[in-house]
């Protein structure tokens, strides 16, 4: 009996054994990101079962996707990831423009990075301070805004939206960017870079921080595969793919000539990170800390390809090209296209049928796939340590359930 | 390993699984048998040239014009085309799997076409293929535990079929 007696928690639980006991979490919950409902198998304060119950916030996005025309579809994308809606944008208008085998002109594509970068800056400071809420400290995430609405001004001045902005569109974006605007933004990135440091000693290198996710909800690199784990879930695990560097060409050649470094541990070494507080003892790569430390470093990967783009942008003479008409024709075809959102890699798959209306309009959401990992992560943790760990995935439920 | 050197391969190892190919397409597909889909993809999974270790997305297409005018015209005849995604994480490469079930089973409304399922293969198939389930209305033979994911459990009729109707009300709730 004496050798039974190990790290397994729920064998030390053994001699205090209570009945099982259902806990629901959710779909109110604030730490469950949206309407997430899990229900929670416990024995004491040891989860032995998680069940995730999703869908509430579904819209018939697909089903809205074959009456409408690919440009008309364009601000559902919005609502999907509504965190990172130019990604969005862009993902499907990248798989409308590859089936139309249609190529944006040299200054929308630079532009495309340029935006792309800047929403997936914000969408790491929403993930970083929200992920600080779930563990119980408020301060990260009011610094984290701040900054962010920031972007969300400059990004108001491009299309007139805050939030859901249908500004990237096939065929390039719906309007060049204002005059002056290259500067605010010049300006802003100045400013901020700065700052990141101190979100490292918010957070990064905090004490309670790292007792709360180091060595939690570990996640390997072969279940991490096999569960479809995309973005920083992927990249945290220690596999080195990125879809800015590794994906189809139509999306790859986006980034032709720009310099980055996927952010993936090697060696035991992130690129770059002799800037960036060490990676502490506790931490094992697949853990929550990797995760967080990785959405950390992707932020200042970020702010180096903004730069790169502006330079690109400015460089660019002659007009941005007009966006394709909204009723244009879709050739007879299929075309899937995976892009790298900050969330993971965001599907779009696309049938037409001759006329301008899809046949088929389907998405595949990167978070719909880190979540299903969830009872993976969760098997004989803590109760405490559950917001902690869908925390760490960053999900959106509005692009799970689309 | 790249196209028709690839496909040869798959052919002699798989006889008869692989119904046809289209390496010119946008996205390179193979049709295969639909009983066969789990052993093609167990097969695609393990073959040393291509590892395709990670399931992307799995899509139920529905081919059916509820316009009668409309159907006169067009070129296939009704049937539901699976479509399935795959990516090597180790060759970084994609393939796409087509297979084609028919809108019923044994053309009796409401039996529900089967395929079986590729839960087996990789593990990420379990939640697809409830999605699909849900929305498009598939049995998948060999689930561990196939429900609705993204509608309530008591909702009727599968949505993303072409002939939906949404229901009049649901739980005194005016649904149209």
């Amino acid at each position: 009996m004496a050798q039974m007696v190990d790290d397994d928690p729920r064998i030390i639980e053994f001699d205090v054994r209570t009945d099982e006991m259902l806990v629901n979490m959710g779909p109110q919950h604030p730490s469950t990101h949206g309407v997430l409902r899990l229900v929670l198998r416990t024995d004491g304060e040891i989860v032995s079962q998680v069940e995730s119950h999703i869908g509430y916030l579904h819209r018939c996005a697909e089903k809205i996707g074959e009456n409408l025309t690919p440009r008309q579809w364009i601000p559902y994308t919005d609502r999907m990831d509504y965190l990172a809606a130019m990604n969005m944008n862009l993902g499907w208008s990248l798989t409308v423009e590859k089936l139309m085998r249609y190529q944006v002109s040299e200054k929308a594509r630079h532009l495309r990075v340029l935006i792309a970068e800047l929403g997936r800056l914000a969408s790491h400071l929403v993930g970083m301070g929200a992920y600080g809420l779930d563990l119980g400290t408020f301060s990260p995430f009011l610094y984290a805004f701040r900054e962010r609405e920031k972007i969300l001004d400059l990004f108001e001045e491009t299309c007139g939206a805050r939030l859901t902005y249908s500004y990237l569109t096939v065929g390039g974006a719906t309007a060049d960017l204002p005059p002056g605007w290259l500067e605010k933004c010049e300006a802003f990135l100045d400013q901020f870079t700065p700052l990141i440091a101190e979100y490292h000693s918010l957070l990064t290198t905090n004490a309670i921080f790292v007792k709360r996710t180091a060595a939690i909800g570990i996640l390997s690199e072969a279940l991490a595969i096999d569960y479809g784990c995309s973005g920083p879930v992927l990249r945290g695990s220690g596999v080195d793919q990125d879809l800015r560097r590794d994906g189809e060409s139509i999306y790859t050649s986006m980034y032709d000539g720009y310099a980055f470094e996927v952010v993936v541990q090697k060696n035991g070494h992130y690129p770059r990170d002799h800037a960036y507080p060490p990676v502490p003892r506790e931490a094992v790569v697949g853990d929550s800390w990797h995760r967080f430390y990785v959405r950390m470093l992707e932020v200042v990967q970020s702010v180096d390809l903004i730069r790169q783009a502006m330079d690109r942008y400015s460089a660019c003479r002659g007009p941005l090209g007009e966006p394709l008409k909204i009723n244009e024709k879709l050739p007879v075809g299929d075309a899937y296209l995976e892009t790298e959102c900050p969330r993971g890699q965001m599907g779009f798959y696309l049938v037409g049928d001759g006329t301008p209306i899809p046949w088929r309009a389907r998405a595949r959401s990167s978070s719909f796939s880190n979540l299903s990992v969830l009872h993976e992560l969760c098997r004989g943790c803590l109760i405490a340590d559950v917001p902690a760990i869908v925390g760490s995935l960053d999900i959106v439920m509005g692009e799970i359930d689309r | 390993m790249r196209g028709s050197s690839f496909l040869e391969k798959a052919s002699s190892e798989l006889p008869g699984a692989i119904i046809g190919s289209n390496l010119e397409a946008i996205d390179p597909w193979i049709e295969v048998v639909a009983e066969r889909i789990a052993e093609v993809s167990q097969w695609l999974k393990k073959t040393p040239e291509s590892l395709f270790d990670s399931l992307e997305c799995i899509t139920a297409i529905d081919w059916f014009e509820p316009d009668a005018k409309k159907a006169a015209k067009v070129q296939w005849k009704p049937h539901i085309e699976m479509v399935y995604h795959l990516w090597s994480t180790v060759a970084r490469a994609s393939i796409v799997i087509k297979t084609n079930l028919p809108r019923w089973k044994e053309d009796v409304v409401g039996q529900l076409p089967e395929i079986p399922s590729v839960t087996g293969v990789w593990r990420t198939a379990d939640w697809h293929e409830r999605e699909v389930f849900d929305l498009s209305g598939i049995f998948f033979i060999g689930h561990p535990d196939l429900r609705r994911i993204l509608c309530p459990e008591d909702w009727v009729g599968y949505p993303l079929r072409r002939d939906y109707e949404m229901p009049l009300e649901y739980h005194g709730i005016r649904a149209r």
